[in-house]
């Protein structure tokens, strides 16, 4: 039991205590050392494991991943932080062309048990290149896992699972709610292939992930306040996908609205409205509804709130979805 | 300023095998230069083998290492067992060298993952495909030799082999920069075999060396002959030794010359002059050597002989073994992704494997009817 934490004091602990767990586990980004990363993700790790586990690198992301995946193929545990998730880019012929490859291509050889944190996502008025979802675009690769935390808890829980499991992780911070709340953190390691339950309800299902949660969370709310109970779930491991509780519960309500920040085509929404027509389609009441980004480039600050889905966006997309009888 | 001047290629036997100058102590030992003589023959007629295998359509697309064999070779002859080859693709010699079975290297270029997965190979990494991006993990590999390295003891070394191609990538480049910051225990050899693909030395970067690259990144960096086993073997073994004293990473720039089409898929007629292609058949790392060893009686034409029936012994019995690998089993395409297969992944196996139940059913009512009709 600690003090209650924000998420990224609940990321910190949660490097922490795997480096106390293993020493096997490293970490290495840019700035994560003396800084102790730009968001203090990392705040006071150098001083405690020292040089060799707390590695600052040169500023080239494709060697971060590329690194960690010839320390991986040794047995060392690297936890590589991206500064933000629109630099991470460069690493990504690593992270597809290796680290998911290494335990299939050699046929369990050599695996890559790799960590790759990166915080991600809109709403705190960042340069250009700072504020994208691209979750969907690491979701297709096999061999892959995406995980992304919506909560200090889950934070904890979710990395903690995510540095024991012995393959590639992205592991994405949403990074606007990094100080939105606190909790207090009972060192529960989570399950990495399965979503959470947030609230239950009976007439509609609200799927989000992320940051985004806030808002569904709130229009849960606004919709209780009408006296509609919406049940809202947070998939939280974006691959492999719980299909599994999301189908239950939309069995039991009949109707789904998908929340996410990312772009709405191509995206983790298709795929979890595909799954259920083929696995809820004879329960479904009304077609599956999704509230999320533009197909457009995710806008500089200015702009970003009429990009990002709202409370009200996704209150109408639910009343929408509600008229079907 | 650094001028190209300032490099000299490392050679001690010329074309001919002519000693151009001293020769160091090691060579009186003739076992090393025999031993080395044998195992370029052994790689040629194995490379030779591994071509026809395509030709014959036993085998798919494979890179030949036609005059490229002395670099593989006394790169993985002067690692220790533990310490990690990172090869690229053209570095056959070396893997047969590492102790991985020729049958394991057939497998690999006959399509199949198990070939890169038999105990033989260690902690060696792959064959690498994408280009220079196996220099990042050498990298890592030589981060985590520094990690787990206990005060005193001597270092394990990571040895990094990639192409003058390679060394116009970001990768090369990145990952050089963190040798140097990081003074890492790896050793990366640039096989120049002026060739990638279709594009030539001359156009593949405006600098007079592609060793001077590892200047910038502060590494002690060399030419040496390619072609030339002494001059390699002292190099590549000073740049070992530097790496397993904890001094830091050294730069190789190994001048050969790729003899062969870029790959089988390849034709390199279609961009590169046959007098090119001739004037380096004069150069070729093995008749040099066997040229050396005649004239100081350490060979001659029996013993020629009797390597050659080994050899095609051993590769025989590896293509054999080769074309005898059953196919891999439906569920490997499934079982090697996660340590901990995902539900829709196993799902997916579940249906994979009961199409093909359902093929294997039809193509035996297929037989029967076939046989009613008879």
């Amino acid at each position: 039991m600690t003090d209650k934490l924000t998420m990224v004091e609940a990321v910190n602990l949660a490097l922490d205590h795997a480096m106390a767990n293993d020493p096997d586990v490293v970490l290495l980004g840019e700035d994560i050392g003396v800084n102790g990363g730009v968001f203090r993700a990392t705040a006071g790790l150098r001083d405690k494991y020292g040089l060799k586990r707390v590695m600052d690198t040169p500023l080239a992301e494709a060697l971060i991943a590329g690194i960690s995946v010839g320390m991986a193929t040794q047995g060392i545990k690297p936890v590589a932080e991206i500064q933000f998730m629109g630099f991470i880019f460069p690493a990504m012929e690593q992270l597809i062309c290796h680290a998911a490859r290494m335990r299939n291509r050699t046929r369990g050889r050599l695996t890559c048990p790799l960590v790759v944190r990166a915080p991600y996502g809109g709403g705190i008025h960042a340069p250009e290149h700072h504020s994208e979802s691209t979750e969907a675009l690491f979701a297709h690769i096999p061999g892959l896992r995406v995980v992304i935390p919506s909560s200090p808890v889950r934070a904890y829980g979710l990395l903690r699972a995510a540095i024991n499991e012995p393959d590639p992780v992205i592991f994405l911070e949403p990074k606007r709610i990094y100080r939105a709340s606190k909790q207090v953190i009972n060192t529960d390691i989570l399950p990495l292939d399965t979503c959470f339950t947030l609230k239950t309800g009976h007439d509609i299902t609200l799927v989000s992930w992320g940051a985004s949660l806030r808002e569904t969370l709130a229009a849960a709310n606004v919709l209780a306040s009408h006296g509609i109970s919406a049940e809202v779930i947070d998939v939280a491991t974006i691959k492999p996908l719980d299909m599994a509780t999301i189908v239950t519960s939309v069995k039991k309500t009949g109707r789904c609205v998908i929340v996410h920040e990312a772009c709405r085509s191509f995206g983790v929404g298709a795929e979890i409205a595909t799954g259920l027509m083929e696995r809820a389609f004879i329960e479904l009441r009304a077609p599956v509804v999704r509230v999320a980004g533009f197909d457009t480039t995710m806008p500089y600050y200015r702009m970003e709130d009429h990009y990002l889905p709202q409370v009200d966006d996704i209150v109408r997309a639910s009343i929408k979805s509600l008229a079907w009888r | 300023m650094i001028t190209d001047d300032q490099f000299s290629v490392v050679q001690f036997l010329d074309a001919e095998g002519r000693v151009v100058q001293n020769l160091p102590e090691w060579v009186n030992d003739q076992t090393t230069l025999i031993d080395y003589y044998q195992a370029m023959v052994t790689a040629r007629l194995s490379d030779q083998k591994a071509v026809a295998l395509q030709r014959t359509g036993k085998m798919g697309t494979y890179p030949s290492c036609l005059g490229q064999e002395a670099i593989s070779l006394v790169c993985a002859a002067l690692l220790r067992k533990d310490d990690v080859l990172i090869p690229y693709y053209r570095d056959l010699p070396g893997l047969l060298r590492r102790g991985i079975p020729l049958s394991d290297v057939l497998r690999y270029w006959g399509g199949d993952e198990r070939g890169s997965a038999s105990g033989a190979w260690g902690q060696d990494l792959p064959n690498c495909v994408p280009i220079a991006t196996q220099a990042g993990h050498a990298a890592g590999i030589a981060t985590a030799i520094r990690i787990r390295h206990e005060a005193g003891d001597p270092m394990k070394v990571a040895l990094c082999a990639l192409g003058d191609g390679a060394t116009s990538k970001g990768d090369f480049a990145e990952a050089l920069n963190l040798a140097g910051a990081w003074q890492l225990p790896v050793v990366y050899i640039i096989n120049n075999n002026q060739w990638a693909i279709s594009v030539p030395r001359a156009i593949q970067s405006g600098a007079p060396t592609l060793a001077q690259k590892g200047v910038a990144a502060g590494l002690p960096s060399f030419q040496v002959d390619g072609n030339d086993v002494i001059a390699l073997h002292d190099v590549v073994g000073a740049a070992i030794n530097r790496a397993r004293q904890g001094k830091g990473a050294t730069v190789i720039e190994a001048i050969s010359y790729r003899l062969s089409d870029h790959t089988t898929a390849d034709d390199a007629s279609r961009y590169r002059n046959s007098d090119e292609l001739q004037e380096a058949w004069q150069k070729e790392p093995i008749k040099r050597l066997r040229h050396f060893l005649h004239r100081r009686g350490l060979w001659d034409e029996s013993k020629e002989q009797a390597l050659k029936e080994r050899a095609e012994r051993m590769i025989e019995k590896a293509v054999q073994t080769y074309l005898n690998t059953p196919l891999p089993k439906i569920a490997d395409l499934f079982d090697y992704h996660y340590a901990n297969t995902p539900g829709q992944l196993e799902e997916q196996k579940r249906d994979a494997l009961n199409r093909e139940e359902l093929r294997q059913r039809m193509h035996q009512k297929d037989a029967v009817g076939g046989h009613q009709h008879d």
